[in-house]
């Protein structure tokens, strides 16, 4: 029994990384524009049909892949920026027509996916070979695999990273700066197209990250694959305090454990209604997100 | 104003009467499946045995005098989008009968439309008990699912090497394919005196199973049994031998597609079984040829759905040859009245409930994840 419940806690938080992964982006866009980018998910799903194209048809190992499905990414990110929602910023248009607009966008890449791609899924190579280690653990009985423990250390890297980046380097002070007061940034001469194109680069690298890896964890991908794990890393960022980088990671953890407990110990059947219900007793007693402070400063 | 209303009217009246000309010439079918979406394989296999059935029926000379003209639509797995071709179908291409669709819970979409605007539909390889219990226009031409999970459930007590005290249940709750599998298999495994240990469900869609599965491996059972179409069994295969899983994994004739050896990994395929309707590789006359030709023609292997589209097709012509008219309900007559028909997959005799009793086949693999035969299940006689 106590090596079942350790087992499905690592099921948890390899679970929950993944939801990680894709929330940090969420939630840096977030915390800078305050938008919230439905289109995540989508570009996360683009990340894992590039990184496959570049694995099956360029013949490209893991590493390239990996850098090719993120800077495609990022040029999408940007584009998606630049031709969707900047017009609407500069029309100084209300923040739910940059909503409407997010789901829309999500809309058009799943099914552009299914047009070009279609709907079927397909197999991902299969090109971090699978390492189970079982002896380190053996006398409790647990099994981890290798990618379950990279894609923990991505997400947790990555996080690093981010953090890094926002708040110890000058774009990062300029984020900082465009999602404190945005006009007053612009009179001090930052440039916030340049920011804000910056941050959609940044969120969309992510998602690609996040997308290979899974393609990689689950060996399938399709084009509707980013709605589920869109959606869950939307609740884990505002579970975690939306807009905090660290948040996005705990939110992550808390909804994937709770998930596999749920389906473990309760019933399988009510995996997502009591997983849910949980959050929303936690946000009823944290409205802002575990990490969310009132007078915290964001981002 | 006058003139353009006037060759509007001349035009409509060439064209109705060119289509009526064309029309009284053709036998118009429809045949709705997956050609893309998750279960992609499914469909592409049913259309292309389909169409080989026509195309040779057509080369004969077609059904009373008359050329087949197929009309194909591509549901994507959805239960509205089946609803949806139907009733254009129906209304718009005048169809006599209708094949299709290709998964069970597609087809109860569409077969009420059908059954309302008295239309027979014959599903080549819808199994659950339900699809044909929506009226008398509905047919298919496999057996149901209460027979297949009844032969995994024998086969997992006698079948395999070592006798199953247990069985563990893992099954899709939003599929009604997989909860009659499941509920068949566990009825006759306590019946044959086994005990389930663990019954868990997930979603369509679900791309992780781990908590499930750490569960079944804490319970210990003899077998697993996965009902559940290839591209979720591929996932939940995979992720079970990774977690330590080695006991067999059985499932239902969802498991067959080429693809399930991808997703899955061919190594995690050893000591996987799978109730079907037909293994490409048996002696029988009418398998070879019929394999033979299909290797010719789209050179390649056919799967159980390609030998069932291609059954289905040359069971429903022969319905319109017995009706001896191309109409709806003559043709409804005749196919509840087939009886004797030897085709690809066995020999088809409805029962009153318009099933076919039909042999199953159970089907292994080897290490490099080909499909190997394994037994043959006839029919409980009646």
């Amino acid at each position: 029994m106590i090596t079942e419940i350790f087992q499905q806690i690592i099921n948890g938080i390899a679970l929950g990384s993944i939801y990680a992964l894709i929330a940090l982006g969420y939630t840096m866009v977030y915390g800078i524009l305050r938008l919230i980018n439905f289109a995540h998910g989508d570009i996360y799903m683009v990340g894992a049909y590039a990184g496959y194209f570049a694995i099956t048809s360029f013949k490209w190992g893991i590493f390239p892949s990996f850098i090719f499905a993120m800077l495609i990414c990022a040029i999408l990110g940007m584009s998606i920026e630049r031709f969707a929602y900047r017009p609407l910023r500069i029309r100084n248009a209300p923040r739910i027509a940059a909503l409407t607009t997010a789901i829309g966008v999500s809309f058009l890449l799943e099914n552009l996916g299914i047009i070009f791609w279609t709907p079927t899924p397909r197999a991902f190579p299969q090109v971090i070979p699978l390492k189970i280690y079982q002896g380190i653990y053996e006398r409790f009985g647990i099994i981890v695999n290798n990618r379950q423990l990279v894609i923990i250390s991505v997400a947790i890297a990555l996080m690093l990273l981010l953090q890094f980046i926002v708040n110890k380097t000058k774009i990062g002070m300029a984020m900082r700066a465009v999602s404190f007061d945005r006009e007053t940034a612009w009179m001090m001469g930052v440039n916030i197209d340049y920011v804000i194109s910056f941050t959609f680069a940044i969120g969309s690298m992510l998602a690609a990250a996040g997308g290979v890896l899974v393609g990689i964890y689950f060996n399938r991908i399709d084009p509707l694959m980013g709605v589920m794990p869109g959606v869950k890393a939307f609740v884990a960022a505002v579970l975690g305090g939306i807009g905090i980088i660290p948040g996005a990671m705990v939110g992550g953890f808390i909804l994937g454990i709770a998930e596999i407990l749920v389906s473990a110990f309760i019933a399988s059947s009510y995996r997502d209604a009591i997983a849910f219900a949980i959050l929303i007793v936690i946000l009823l007693v944290r409205p802002s997100g575990i990490f969310g402070v009132a007078t915290r400063e964001k981002v | 104003m006058k003139r353009a209303f006037l060759m509007l009217l001349v035009i409509s009246l060439i064209f109705t009467g060119f289509t009526s000309a064309y029309g009284a010439e053709t036998i118009k079918i429809g045949l709705i499946a997956p050609l893309t979406g998750p279960i992609a394989t499914f469909g592409q296999s049913v259309e292309k045995g389909v169409r080989m059935a026509v195309d040779e029926i057509n080369a004969k000379g077609g059904v009373l005098g008359m050329k087949i003209e197929l009309f194909v639509e591509d549901n994507q797995a959805k239960a509205e989008e089946s609803a949806n071709i139907a009733r254009k179908f129906i209304e718009q291409n005048k169809v006599v009968a209708i094949l299709g669709p290709v998964i069970s819970s597609n087809t109860l979409a569409a077969a009420p439309i059908a059954q309302q605007s008295k239309v027979p539909l014959l599903s080549p390889t819808a199994t659950n008990p339900r699809v044909t219990q929506v009226g008398n226009y509905i047919f298919r031409a496999c057996f149901v699912d209460d027979f297949q999970g009844t032969v995994m459930a024998r086969f997992a007590r006698t079948g395999l090497g070592k006798r199953s005290n247990t069985a563990a249940i893992l099954y899709e709750k939003t599929s009604d394919y997989s909860i009659g599998l499941a509920k068949y298999f566990k009825e006759t495994f306590i019946n044959l005196g086994g005990k389930i240990v663990a019954e868990e469900s997930f979603s369509s869609g679900d791309q992780d199973f781990s908590a499930q599965l750490t569960k079944i491996k804490g319970k210990n059972p003899d077998v697993l049994y996965v009902p559940s179409y290839y591209d979720t069994a591929g996932l939940i295969i995979k992720q079970a031998r990774e977690l330590g899983i080695n006991v067999p994994i059985l499932g239902g004739d969802g498991f067959d597609s080429p693809q399930l050896a991808e997703l899955a990994g061919k190594e995690n395929l050893k000591n996987c079984y799978f109730s079907g309707h037909f293994f490409a590789g048996s002696s029988a006359p009418q398998v070879k040829t019929f394999v033979a030709n299909y290797k010719k023609r789209y050179n390649a292997v056919p799967d159980m759905l390609a030998a069932l589209g291609y059954d289905a097709a040359y069971m429903l012509a022969d319905a319109i040859k017995r009706a001896g008219k191309v109409d709806r309900d003559a043709i409804r007559d005749a196919l509840a009245n087939t009886k004797n028909l030897k085709l690809v997959t066995g020999t088809i005799t409805l029962d009153e409930s318009r099933n076919p009793q039909k042999s199953a086949v159970i089907i292994g693999f080897d290490s490099n994840g080909n499909q190997v035969y394994k037994a043959t299940v006839n029919p409980p006689r009646k």
